[in-house]
């Protein structure tokens, strides 16, 4: 299994070159560093001057891909290419446009990410699942007919409103917690309480729906005639046999999001006030921080590529046929 | 003449769009094994309700894709035209555009929501709430005469709702029953759901439509139904302008993506060797950029071209529609990598069916194995793909506004709608109508394409077993199956 996994690591190689390809693309050849600039300055400020200082504070004033000022291996070294995206290769984000460290903002923004992600992915799942597993046992039913309609309708919500709603209820009318705002420690609880409920509730309609069609893929198959045949009480059968059997669907779609809950999300930690990862994002956005915004999409692949390793590996733990070699 | 139509991207790609559904569903209608899973849309209740919300939505999202540009007062010479782009909508609804008060004012108010220090007529200054320019402005008095007049402009609205209802009922029962046949009895047929088409589900949506859209009609002409926002406008005419933002991105997107998918997706599963990993590669690489940042990287990128190459956009309206555009671009390049991945694995199976071995004995080009077996063999996944997509972007696009990378902020859209209003959460008291007027536009919209979606996928996809029955549904299908047990 351990070859396996480094042989995995070796194939995400390419991937990730492919992805810095991508970024290096969008960033620098749809728009030259003057451009950048030229946006970032404003209209009235650009002169050629203002333009070359803005590039040399940011280390943009080097050649694209090949330095022929230089000797050496610095033809190849000395360009934005090799600053700007082959050192992400070894997670050296640089600095953000505005000239802080990034990596250092990741390192530290990533907990109260994790702190509002990790827990709505934890109960989310339970509760998607549990509800979805009560439809299947009333399927064919009023019960399952109108959890059906419920979950149509819940998902037909934009996710913005549940956040608006539920910060002008809980928030302003019934005055329990805080609307937004962060703090360590202990006290943090009181903050997450509400973003995390409404990240719950938000993901009801599609994910039990999902959830649904898994097990009602499964109930029909001919183990659970065998389980019910020998008088296995209904519960028993749904969670112990049919639950089981659905774990390669609901793996596949759930394990490989574990490594990204480190990167937040992005509406509830603006709405919100979290200082994660998320608002970091879209403040780079607001502020059109390219550094950032780069860093953060190299960022999420790695992590989605090792959400996708996990993924093959938690199957191993569910189903002892699968065996990585 | 007195204007000149203006035909922007988005409105002619709108255009390509309705002319190849037209042609498909012609096409459709000459083939009856394509006509028989929409024969199966048809007999969906939910389907067919849907799809009468969607056809207003549609007829207002196409009258607001006819634009043109009204001509400005002759003053000899060559005629010289409005820079501001007008749809017919924009004509239709007249005045909900042109009446603007100066801020905010609640649903069919006839004063303005905040205190003003006014001059009284006999001298003197008051503090209270000054009379809308529009709203109400008909009123002799605002106190006494109010509750009658919305009462009365109600029951206006619904009797000629009403009467609307009856005249279309009338009309299809007198087309069911043909020419010679028996109205009456056609109604009962039509009333008990017996009709191929769910004639019932589309009447009694129709009449709900009219029960809202009838009074909203008679009061929208003298007020402001849903209230107006921060600079006056009207948010019922707002609202209207969304639907288009919605249905553009909706759909355009998938027509960006479908031809990526399609080619790149068959090609893969049907060639496969190095054309496959090259593909696999593509998609692989692309799907592992979330979702979000990339979109927000390319509209990051897009907006400082935009403002580095101003001299490429003549109007207002063509700089943001050509953003408009860019969006769907970038939404349909970074979502084409599902399907693309449906239809590898698809095309994979296909091709070692025995139909298409036999076609490659007798010789048949590569292409044309193609475009003969395989293309109409994944259509299905085609189909059920694009309706799936739609109310999941009609969605993204106001997260993506709100994140700062979604259309124009000029652009009337749900997101900007939703942007704009959260503002003013903080007011007290609380301005509301903007985010519930986006909310109940947007629920309509997302909901019915939902369940569209839900029936075409149950019509069109041979996979189905689990469908949603009903307990009586359950029951007669239990029967039928048990009597033609005890038949055999």
């Amino acid at each position: 299994m351990i070859g396996y996994i480094i042989r995995r690591l070796f194939y995400a190689i390419p991937i990730l070159i492919g992805v810095n390809i991508i970024t290096f693309a969008l960033f620098f050849v749809v728009n030259t560093p003057d451009d950048m600039a030229r946006a970032h300055l404003g209209v009235k400020r650009i002169t050629p001057e203002a333009i070359a200082l803005w590039k040399v504070e940011r280390g943009y004033d080097k050649p694209l891909i090949i330095n022929n000022n230089k000797t050496g291996a610095a033809v190849l070294t000395d360009t934005i290419f090799f600053d700007k995206s082959v050192r992400l290769f070894v997670f050296d984000f640089g600095r953000s446009d505005q000239g802080r460290d990034i990596g250092y903002d990741i390192k530290t923004r990533m907990w109260p990410s994790l702190a509002i992600a990790l827990p709505v992915f934890l109960m989310g799942l339970a509760a998607y699942i549990t509800f979805a597993l009560l439809m299947a046992f009333f399927r064919a039913t009023y019960v399952d007919f109108w959890g059906v309609v419920m979950c149509v309708a819940m998902m037909s919500i934009s996710g913005l409103f549940y956040i608006i709603g539920g910060q002008y209820l809980v928030g302003k009318l019934w005055n329990l917690v805080p609307v937004s705002g962060y703090d360590g420690g202990i006290d943090a609880f009181r903050f997450l309480l509400l973003p995390v409920l409404i990240g719950v509730v938000s993901g009801i309609g599609s994910n039990t729906r999902w959830y649904r069609t898994i097990f009602l893929e499964e109930i029909y198959r001919d183990y659970v005639r065998t389980a019910r045949a020998k008088g296995l009480s209904e519960l028993r059968v749904l969670f112990r046999h049919v639950l089981q059997n659905a774990m390669i669907p609901i793996l596949t779609g759930a394990v490989v999001v574990i490594p990204l809950l480190f990167m937040g999300s992005l509406i509830t930690e603006a709405f919100f006030g979290i200082p994660g990862l998320g608002s970091y994002t879209i403040d780079a956005i607001q502020s059109q921080d390219f550094a950032v915004v780069r860093a953060m999409v190299f960022l999420g692949s790695v992590l989605y590529i090792i959400g996708l390793i996990m993924t093959d590996i938690s199957y191993t733990l569910v189903d002892p046929r699968v065996r990585l070699e | 003449m007195p204007f000149k139509p203006v035909i922007l991207w988005t409105d002619a790609l709108v255009f390509v769009l309705v002319a190849a559904a037209l042609i498909f569903a012609w096409y459709v209608r000459r083939h009856e094994h394509l006509l028989a899973p929409w024969r199966r849309v048809a007999r969906s209740a939910s389907g067919m309700a849907s799809l009468t919300v969607l056809a207003l939505f549609i007829v207002i999202g196409l009258a607001d894709t006819l634009h043109y540009r009204l001509a400005l007062p002759d003053k000899g010479g060559e005629r010289i035209y409005a820079v501001e782009e007008l749809s017919v909508l924009d004509a239709v609804v007249g005045p909900l555009r042109t009446q603007k008060e100066k801020t905010y004012s609640a649903p069919l108010a006839t004063h303005l929501y905040a205190k003003e220090t006014m001059e009284l007529p006999g001298g003197g200054q008051a503090r209270d709430y000054p009379r809308l320019k529009f709203g109400g402005a008909h009123l002799g008095d605002p106190v006494a005469d109010y509750a009658s007049d919305i009462l009365k402009r109600t029951v206006f609205g619904i009797t000629g709702g009403a009467v609307l209802w009856l005249v279309v009922a009338a009309l299809l029962s007198a087309l069911i029953a043909g020419r010679a046949g028996n109205m009456g009895a056609a109604w009962r047929v039509i009333w008990r759901g017996e009709t191929g088409v769910q004639w019932r589900a589309v009447l009694i949506t129709f009449g709900l439509m009219l029960l809202i859209t009838g009074p909203v009609i008679a009061l929208c002409v003298k007020y402001h139904v849903l209230g107006t926002d921060k600079v006056g406008q009207d948010v019922f005419y707002q609202a209207l302008k969304s639907i288009r933002t919605g249905l553009v991105i909706g759909t355009l997107t998938t027509l960006v993506m479908l031809p990526f998918a399609l080619l790149l997706g068959i090609m893969a599963g049907y060639f496969r060797g190095w054309v496959d990993d090259v593909i696999q590669y593509a998609y692989t690489t692309l799907s592992s950029i979330p979702g979000v940042l990339l979109i927000a990287a390319a509209v990051l990128m897009m907006q400082v071209y935009i403002e580095t190459h101003p001299e490429m956009f003549e109007t207002v309206t063509a700089r943001a529609d050509l953003r408009l555009l860019f969006l769907c671009v970038i939404l349909g390049i970074t979502s084409w990598t599902g399907l693309c991945r449906l239809l590898r694995g698809e095309a994979l199976k296909l091709r070692e069916m025995e139909y298409i071995q036999a076609a490659h004995a007798f010789g048949v080009s590569h292409w044309r194995v193609i475009t003969r077996h395989i293309l109409p063999n994944v259509m299905h996944i085609v189909l059920i793909a694009i309706v799936m997509d739609f109310s999941g972007l009609v969605l993204a696009e106001a997260v993506l506004s709100y994140v700062g990378v979604g259309v124009d902020p000029s652009t009337i859209s749900f997101g900007t709608m939703i942007n704009n209003a959260r503002l003013e959460m903080a007011r007290e008291p609380m301005v509301w109508w903007s985010l519930a007027a986006a909310f109940c536009f947007m629920l309509m919209l997302v909901l019915s394409a939902n369940l569209f979606a839900d029936a075409v996928r149950d019509a069109f996809d041979p996979r189905i077993r689990s469908r949603v029955l009903n307990p009586k549904q359950l029951e007669q299908r239990l029967a039928a199956a048990s009597r033609r047990e005890s038949a055999a």
